[in-house]
Order: structure tokens, then C-alpha cells, then sequence
């Protein structure tokens, strides 16, 4: 399918004075895993719950398969599947009564018995059929959550911070899972606060305080951040981080074991003579090195407190 | 497509109800109070309200000590109105065991009480009641108008010693119990349904919203009216079933009759529960928490119970309690069960209170549904 799956203009959602989220711009790719990152409390959870038809947008609007999210929600309901961030399946019934609750619900045709036994093998919730979600662990229910999101074979699959309650394992099995959704055809938006995951999406969108303030492939985020990124090596355990902080073309300082990451701005050409001059003055001897941008740094010189007030 | 469209509609409401019957058949509290409630209800509310007033502590005071004055007392006691609880000598005595509400009662025999049975001027016995509990006095009025029938002739003690007829009379007056219950098992229905319905119906959506389902609910294509009616159809089964059990108690242990036909019964009763469940529902989507449910659920409860004529006359009340006693439902279910158990109605007779438990309905579902936006803001 081509065109844009979710797309929104100027939407904006208050809750009496504060905004959760601050006029922003969506467009959506069909057939892609499209990530939110974002700190708690940026309007990720605001924004799917908008696009699902379950909060009305205070202001501009936005469209799910060409369908407006205000209009015809309950058609858009047909064809989406959501996961809230809490696990919101029964926890006093079990994974077949939980399976066959939803296919009642959404409709699902043909051999309900069939399909659930389907998304039981590709779940791997054979063993756990009569077992209360209760009393599942954390990668259990996540599992069996998805498998009641996909049971409808939606078109679009909205994932409300879906890996936030699981083991490392778990969610590397769950983000295989998502590539396989993703290859039949699947949409899948999905928020996290985990680099890792944010960098593996298709395409991204940085939020902070509602609004969306980076946007793009994570490969082109990396390439295109407004710093340059330092690793100094041997000044651990002295008081370089708080001088070097202190800088004001220094975005942030971030120490990684022995070394310390240093975002600076873009615009300073001699960045690591300053540098390297301030650690001597201060009698620091240590090993200045110019390296490539990780998300993260993307994601801190995105929100970063300046560049919010623009 | 509209019968694909219904089809569909019904799958989802048949789903809804399914789970929550599975859900509550899990949930051993809850389903033990859908029978345990009605049954320990009737049963202490069978036996405690009761306008007739049986084993009163009571001391006795006799000073004739006499033959006559001992068959007095054993008839006393065979009334079973009154149990003997003390025996004393001592005005002071007495005095005592009244003050500490040891005694509800005193019945005081005069030295002279022979010789007062044959006179009709001064009082045989003289009986101290107790004023501060309710009830109380009424009974020992009817104690006290006892040696009063000697006036016109005739001695509870003639024949050797034996009752006359005019004592068994008597008798009958104390005999009220199986009166109060034939009135209080109806009623009894109406209130137990109140309370179990509007409470567990309130608590079944705030417990989805609490849970935090309801998010997921809302997000499929599962409508407000269905969700509703799904979640209502199984209280509707367990309120016919402690109506049931009410029943079948109240025929057991009260003797009480149903005169009327009891498909009419159960028709009013249905009718009952579903303005019951509409006002829980109503009461769901004012909370947010089932501890408030549970709190509002009371707040409607206490009205139903103290001004729909359960427990006092509906005619002694004043108008403005009467009004808020018309927007009750409980207030025209008493009038229709009462009529229907007791008197035989048919429901054409009760009628107008059928409207109006349907208009109730109506009412509290539109309000409900109006008010369950299928959205979280």
C-alpha cells in the first residue's frame, strides 16, 4: 500500500491549562515501524490515545488511513490494533478466554478456534492456554497482549511503550516479532524510551514537552546532529566533568565508564583545543577524541532545555 | 448488511456477558454474596424486624405469691411475649434491673390480687415498661389491657383456674408475628434486590476503568450500549435468582404465601432489576473508583430503604419525602410485590407502577450511556 497511514496537522491535546501535546506534524509510512521517543510526560501516550479516537484533539486534527481520527473512529477501530502501556487484558481469565473475548469483540471471522490457535504458535502461548494472565510474568502478558492486538489482522498496530515491563530477552524475541509484522504488511507505531529499540524503527520522532523536536531515519539523525561528540579518556575521578560543563558551547557531559562523552556545539571549529587547553590548566592529563553521534546524543541535544523555548 | 450488522452487535454483547459471568464465578466474595446476602438478609431481617416483640427480660414482682398469682405468670409466659428473667421481693429491686436495662419489663403483683381480680375499680397488676426502646411500649399495652377484660365480667381465672375465651383473645393480639413477616418478605425482596443490584452493577464498569481495561475496551469496536446491556444481562439472571431464594426462605421459615401468580411475580420483579441495574449503571459513570461506587451505591440505598414505605407508612411522611419516595423505585416495586403476593393482583392492576419502573429505565439508560463517552477525556 502506499501513501501515508497517519498523518496529522497542528494537533494539539490540553488538559486544562497544561499541553500534552503542542501542535504537531505526523506523517506516517505505510508498511514501517515508526518509533516515539520521548521522556515520560512528552505526549507520547496522548498522541496514540488521539490517533486511536480515544481522546478528541483540543486542536488541528489528524487522519488514520485517510479517515479523520474524530469522524470515524470506530471504523478506524476495525482496522487498528492498540496496546496500552498497561497491561489492560484480563487477569482473571485465561489466554484462550482472553483470545476469544477480543476475536468477539473485533469480529474476526472465518475459524475463530483456528486463528487463535495461530496466534497461540506464533506467540508461543501453548503452554500458558488455561493459565490466568494473572498470574503470566511480565513477557508472558506482553506476549499474550500482542497476540490479542494482532488477532484482527489490523492494518495498523498503535504500541503504547509495549517493552517497559519485560526482560532484555523478551524484548528482543518482541522486536522480532514486530519486523515480522512489519513484513506483512503491518504500520506499526510504537513508543519508547529506549535507544536500543528507537534505533532500530524505520523512521523516528523525538518528543519532548509535546512537541516533536527532531525527525527522521535514525541513521539520518545521528548524521545530521547539531554536535560534535568528544571522548576523553583519563580524566575520570577529577573535576573535569563540572569545568568542562561549564563551557558554554558544551551541550552536555556524559560519563561512560572511564571516558567522558562531551556534546559540543556544531558551530565551535576548535572544540578540542579548547578542550584540550582547559584539562591542562586544570592539570589533567588525558586523551581527547572526536567520534560518531549515538541517538542518545541526538536525543539530548534534541531536548535539550535552550532549544525548547524556540 | 443490517443483519450482519446485528449479528455482530449481538456477538459482542454475548461476549461481554460471557466474560462477566466467568469473571464472577471466579471472584468467590462476589459470588458468594449473590446467595449468601438474600439468605442471611431474610433471615435476620425476617426475624428482627418484627413488630411483634418476644422474649422480653422481664422482672416480676409478686407479692401475692398465691396459686392464682403463679398460673398469672405461667399464663405470662406462655405468651412468650415475656421471659422471666428475675424474681424479686424488692421495689428497689426492680427499680435496679429497669435503670441497668437488665429488665425491658416489670410486672408488679399486689399483695391483694385475688381480692382486685373481683373488683373492677383499682388495677390488678401494674406493668413498668421500659419506654426507651421502641416497640416496647405498644406490646406491654397489651399486657396491661389483660386484667382490664375483668371489668366486664369475666376473670382470666374461672372454671378451677382454667382460661376463658375471652383470655385466648387476648392472645391473638400477641400473636403478630407471622403478620409482620407476611408484610416485611415482600418488601424484603425489593430492598435486597436494591442493594445487591445497584452494588454490584456500579462496581462492574468502575472495575473495568480501574483495572485499566477500559482503555483497551474503548479501543475496539465494542459499543457503549452493548458493553452496558452485556454487563447488566447476568444480574439480571442472579437478581431473578434471589428472588428465588427470598422466596423459598419466606415460605420456609415465615410461612409467607404467595396468593398471586408467580409468572406475574417474576414479570414485575424482572422489571424491578432492570430499573435497579439502570440506576447502578447510572451510578458507575459518576465514579471513578469502585470505593466510590460502593459509596454512592449506599447514598441511593438509604433513601430506598427509609421512604419507599418499608419501614415507615408512605402516607405519614412529609410531602417533600414523598416526592424524593416517587423517584424511587423500590417505592412502586413495594407496591406492586404487595399486591401481587398478597392480594393476588394481576399486573394489569399494577400497572401504573410498572410505567413507572420503566420510565426509570429509560431514564437512567439514556443518562448512563449519554454519559459513557467511549473515550477517556
Amino acid at each position: 500500500m502506499n501513501g501515508t497511514a497517519i498523518s496529522a496537522r497542528q494537533l494539539t491535546r490540553k488538559f486544562g491549562e497544561k499541553v500534552a501535546v503542542d501542535h504537531i506534524d505526523l506523517d506516517i509510512p505505510f508498511g514501517r515501524i515508526y518509533g516515539f521517543l520521548g521522556p515520560n510526560g512528552s505526549g507520547k501516550s496522548t498522541t496514540l490515545r488521539m490517533l486511536c479516537g480515544m481522546l478528541r484533539p483540543s486542536d488541528g486534527h489528524a487522519e488514520v488511513f485517510g479517515l479523520s481520527v474524530v469522524k470515524d473512529a470506530e471504523a478506524i477501530r476495525r482496522r487498528l490494533g492498540y496496546m496500552p502501556q498497561k497491561f489492560s487484558l484480563w487477569e482473571d481469565l485465561t489466554t484462550d478466554e482472553n483470545l476469544r473475548f477480543i476475536a468477539d469483540l473485533y469480529g474476526v471471522e472465518g475459524d475463530v478456534e483456528a486463528r487463535i490457535a495461530e496466534q497461540r504458535a506464533t506467540y508461543n502461548l501453548e503452554d500458558l492456554r488455561s493459565q490466568r494472565a494473572g498470574t503470566m510474568s511480565g513477557g508472558q502478558k506482553q506476549r499474550l497482549a500482542l497476540a490479542a492486538a494482532t488477532l484482527h489482522s489490523p492494518e495498523l498496530l498503535l504500541l503504547d511503550e509495549p517493552t517497559s515491563a519485560v526482560d532484555p530477552q523478551s524484548r528482543r524475541d518482541f522486536w522480532e516479532r514486530l519486523f515480522q509484522l512489519a513484513e506483512g504488511g503491518a504500520t506499526i507505531l510504537v513508543s519508547t524510551h529506549y535507544m536500543d529499540e528507537a534505533e532500530r524503527c524505520h523512521g523516528l520522532a523525538i518528543l519532548a514537552d509535546g512537541r516533536v523536536v527532531a525527525e527522521g531515519t535514525p541513521r539520518a539523525l545521528m548524521d545530521g546532529v547539531e554536535a560534535h561528540i568528544y571522548e576523553i579518556e583519563g580524566a575520570d575521578g577529577s573535576e573535569a566533568p563540572r569545568i568542562i560543563r561549564e563551557l558554554p558551547w558544551v551541550h552536555g557531559v556524559t560519563q561512560l565508564g572511564i571516558r567522558l562523552r562531551v556534546l559540543a556545539d556544531r558551530n565551535v571549529n576548535d572544540a578540542e583545543a579548547q578542550l584540550d587547553a582547559l584539562l591542562h590548566q586544570h592539570g589533567i592529563e588525558a586523551k581527547i577524541e572526536r567520534t560518531q553521534a549515538s541517538l542518545e546524543d541526538v536525543f539530548v541535544v534534541a531536548t535539550r532545555p535552550e532549544k525548547r523555548g524556540n | 448488511m443490517a443483519t450482519n450488522k446485528f449479528s455482530a452487535a449481538f456477538r459482542r454483547l454475548r461476549a461481554v456477558a460471557t466474560k462477566e459471568v466467568r469473571q464472577l464465578s471466579r471472584d468467590r466474595v462476589t459470588f458468594g454474596m449473590i446467595v449468601g446476602v438474600p439468605l442471611l438478609q431474610i433471615t435476620l431481617f425476617g426475624y428482627a424486624i418484627n413488630y411483634d416483640v418476644r422474649n422480653l427480660a422481664t422482672v416480676v414482682q409478686d407479692e401475692a405469691n398465691t396459686s392464682m398469682s403463679r398460673e398469672f405468670i405461667a399464663q405470662l409466659r406462655a405468651t412468650q411475649v415475656v421471659h422471666v428473667a428475675y424474681h424479686t421481693n424488692s421495689s428497689a429491686e426492680v427499680d435496679k434491673l429497669m435503670r441497668e436495662g437488665r429488665a425491658s419489663m416489670a410486672v408488679v403483683i399486689p399483695k391483694d390480687f385475688e381480692r382486685r381480680l373481683q373488683s373492677d375499680t383499682r388495677p390488678v397488676v401494674q406493668v413498668l415498661v421500659d419506654g426507651s426502646q421502641p416497640n416496647l411500649a405498644g406490646v406491654a399495652g397489651g399486657i396491661a389491657m389483660m386484667p382490664l377484660l375483668t371489668r366486664h365480667g369475666e376473670g382470666p381465672y374461672s372454671g378451677g383456674q382454667r382460661m376463658t375465651p375471652r383470655r385466648i383473645e387476648i392472645r391473638t393480639l400477641y400473636n403478630p408475628e407471622k403478620r409482620t413477616a407476611v408484610q416485611i418478605v415482600p418488601a424484603l425482596i425489593g430492598v435486597i434486590l436494591s442493594m445487591t443490584m445497584v452494588l454490584f452493577t456500579s462496581g462492574a464498569i468502575v472495575r473495568e476503568r480501574e483495572r485499566g481495561n477500559l482503555e483497551l475496551l474503548i479501543a475496539t469496536p465494542l459499543g457503549s450500549l452493548e458493553l452496558m446491556v452485556g454487563k447488566l444481562l447476568p444480574y439480571v439472571v442472579i437478581g431473578l435468582i434471589q428472588t428465588t431464594i427470598i422466596m423459598i426462605v419466606g415460605s420456609l421459615l415465615f410461612e409467607v404465601p404467595v396468593v398471586g401468580h408467580l409468572a406475574n411475580l417474576y414479570a414485575a420483579t424482572l422489571m424491578f432489576i432492570a430499573a435497579t441495574l439502570g440506576l447502578g449503571l447510572f451510578v458507575s459513570t459518576l465514579a471513578q473508583t469502585q470505593f466510590q461506587a460502593f459509596q454512592l451505591a449506599f447514598l441511593t440505598l438509604l433513601p430506598s430503604i427509609l421512604l419507599s414505605g418499608f419501614m415507615f407508612p408512605f402516607e405519614g411522611m412529609p410531602v417533600a419525602a414523598q416526592w424524593i419516595a416517587q423517584v424511587l423505585p423500590l417505592t412502586h416495586f413495594n407496591v406492586i410485590i404487595r399486591g401481587i403476593m398478597l392480594r393476588g393482583a394481576d399486573l394489569p392492576e399494577v400497572w401504573p407502577q410498572l410505567a413507572k419502573l420503566a420510565v426509570f429505565l429509560t431514564v437512567m439508560l439514556v443518562i448512563a450511556v449519554a454519559r459513557f463517552k467511549k473515550r477517556l477525556d
